[in-house]
């Protein structure tokens, strides 16, 4: 991206590295215009950067990490589905009267096998976050994902997911169409698949209509993406009475990849680009299509009945409580 | 009218307004409703399972008095009592969860927010989950999860109906994501028992929201709620708050999703044993060609009826 595009979009705690990295440019410029060698002191500069980055992205809190999963420029569902497949087709649907821009999915070929990939698709601006919802899907967004999953069951290929929501969308018209029993009905037949699934969270992953599409073998989840159970701001107004606090909400739900994984509850943490995945969008890309494969690759090898059965028990397994005698 | 009737008009009507304002009920031997008013005897009150003799309101049930009403006398046999809340998060609002649990448990004399067992009802087993809202607004966590479990595994092993009645604002945001995930984990446990060809009935109760609503509450093969209850996806003032506008009379009750499709029946409680009976009576296997199946299906069902009995009786005695 280019330099004065990603000034616009900075993070707080990016700022000092931004700084760093356009006096590092003036330098090369102002040498080159000049024509005098500067090798030495760009060298140890860029050491600093690098210092100074790693420090930066090694010690964010959890409200931090929110920002990064949030960030306008990370890299969305359409990113990286176009980013890793050799080719692929939207498909569009749910073929009750609706088609739902907030969850996209198609057929593709990834290192030249057939798969079905989906997920939630926030807008690239303004104008396309509002024709996409922000990346909250309705009743209809679910609907079409399962059509899509069966799709997949129907003709062997393997199903990958990628979460990307604040939430499923809020609003009279989706209660009327039956938000929760879309979500519901996601969760049990997501059991009963034959295929291999994977899902990955790439930023946001808002709750339970972060689960409707998240019922899978393998559940990976990007280094600076969160997963939680509810968002930390409805948190703090919910708990603590006060929406100020989202910050302590966020560090309290344990909603990073790092705790998550601590916890049991997902499998891998891909791990992001130095100044994470909106700074290099195709190596994060790279990561994940590795990652997706080796994943499909030793899915494969299983019988329907084993990844139906395990499936089952990595979520049965999935909770902590005491028993008493 | 006359100055005089006006005068004798307004004495009528004066100490009647105030006299309904004040009323107020001391002790536990008068109940009076919240919604009409009206006021009644504890005992009739609770005769009529908490349902207003003169509105019909339906107030709230705690889990013991709901199985009492469900389940026939002497053969409700409880199950994962054992499971019991921690604090994985170590989690810390206003106040540390861990205390939170120990206050609910004191001031419920609950465990959590479920219980759980098998028992009869008119004659037929049955596995029953019974949320309890005074527990922590019935919120799901780790032990919700997999006390629920627990009951459907065991239902779908023994081949028993599974009834739940649905009554939680959602999941216990105290175990973040570990509570996000028993949506999934019911929802995992309810496919099985589904794919042995079982019959689940959810019944939802004043309010079913949030993840409930987005898993079991939802998974039914027939779904009942009782009248006027809350039951949506997301809450009410979440909704207002993104629209900024009026939500339409009515929203989100029993009688709002039966006129969309997602309820079977709204069921007065104090139908609902009847209906449930009826409901399970009717999915019994049915094989008139194979009358020996019959024969022996039931005679496996009497079985178990007296071992529920008798395992009752000892566990009493």
């Amino acid at each position: 991206m280019p330099k004065t595009e990603r000034k616009n979009f900075l993070l707080d705690f990016e700022k000092p590295l931004c700084e760093l990295e356009s006096r590092i440019e003036q330098i090369r410029q102002l040498a080159a215009e000049n024509q005098v060698d500067v090798s030495g002191e760009i060298a140890q500069l860029e050491a600093r950067a690098s210092t100074l980055r790693k420090e930066i992205f090694g010690s964010l809190t959890p409200a931090q990490r929110l920002q990064l999963a949030r960030h306008p420029r990370r890299p969305s569902t359409l990113d990286y589905i176009q980013a890793i497949t050799d080719e692929w087709l939207e498909i569009h649907g749910d073929r009750s009267g609706n088609d739902d821009p907030a969850l996209v999915g198609g057929v593709g070929r990834l290192n030249g096998r057939p798969v079905v990939l989906m997920g939630h698709q926030k807008g690239r601006d303004t104008k396309d976050n509002v024709a996409r919802n922000f990346g909250m899907a309705a009743p209809g967004g679910y609907r079409k994902a399962l059509r899509l999953m069966e799709h997949a069951n129907k003709f062997g290929m393997p199903i990958l997911t990628f979460i990307d929501t604040p939430g499923a969308w809020a609003g009279v018209e989706a209660e009327k169409l039956g938000q929760g029993e879309a979500i519901a009905y996601n969760l049990r037949q997501m059991f009963g698949l034959e295929v291999p699934i994977i899902t990955t969270v790439i930023g946001e992953g808002g709750s339970g209509g972060a689960l409707g599409i998240g019922v899978a073998d393998r559940l990976l989840m990007f280094e600076h993406s969160v997963y939680t159970v509810a968002s930390p701001e409805a948190c703090a107004a919910i708990l603590w009475k006060d929406a100020k606090k989202s910050p302590q909400a966020a560090s309290a739900l344990k909603i990073t990849s790092r705790d998550l994984k601590q916890l049991g509850l997902i499998d891998a943490i891909l791990p992001e680009p130095p100044s994470a995945a909106h700074s290099e969008p195709l190596e994060a890309a790279a990561t994940l299509k590795q990652a997706l494969w080796e994943n499909i690759e030793n899915l494969s090898e299983m019988s329907i009945q084993q990844r139906q059965q395990l499936r089952y028990e990595k979520f049965r397994k999935m909770g902590v409580f005491e028993q008493v005698s | 009218m006359s100055l005089i009737d006006w005068f004798a008009n307004r004495r009528k009507t004066e100490p009647a307004i105030q006299k309904q304002g004040e009323r107020e009920i001391a002790d536990g031997l008068w109940s009076k409703c919240q919604v009409c008013g009206a006021v009644a005897y504890t005992k009739d009150l609770k005769a009529n399972q908490l349902v207003c003799l003169e509105c019909g309101h339906h107030s709230r049930v705690d889990s013991d008095e709901r199985i009492n009403q469900l389940i026939d006398a002497q053969t409700w046999q409880p199950l994962g009592e054992e499971i019991r809340p921690t604090d994985p998060l170590e989690f810390n609002d206003r106040k540390a969860y861990r205390d939170r649990i120990k206050d609910y448990q004191a001031k419920t004399g609950l465990t959590d927010a479920v219980k759980t067992g098998i028992g009869l009802i008119d004659g037929l087993p049955l596995a029953l989950g019974v949320m309890d809202f005074r527990f922590m607004g019935g919120s799901m966590g780790s032990v919700v999860g997999e006390r629920l479990c627990l009951l459907i595994e065991r239902a779908t092993e023994e081949r028993f109906p599974v009834v739940i009645i649905c009554a939680s604002g959602g999941a216990r945001m105290q175990e973040g994501m570990l509570s996000l995930m028993q949506m999934a984990k019911i929802s995992g446990a309810l496919h099985r028992h589904q794919s042995s060809k079982l019959l689940y009935i959810p019944v939802l109760t004043h309010p079913t929201t949030g993840g409930v609503t987005a898993s079991f509450a939802m998974l039914g093969d027939l779904i009942l709620a009782e009248p006027k209850a809350t039951i949506g996806f997301a809450g009410r003032r979440v909704i207002e708050q993104t629209l900024r506008e009026k939500l339409p009379e009515g929203f989100q009750t029993s009688e709002y999703l039966l006129q969309h499709g997602f309820v079977d029946q709204i069921v007065p409680r104090t139908q609902l044993k009847k209906t449930l009976a009826q409901l399970i009576s009717l999915h019994q296997p049915f094989y008139p060609l194979n009358s020996h199946i019959v024969e022996t299906d039931s005679a496996i069902r009497q079985e178990h009826s007296v071992s529920v009995i008798e395992e009752q009786n000892i566990q009493s005695n």
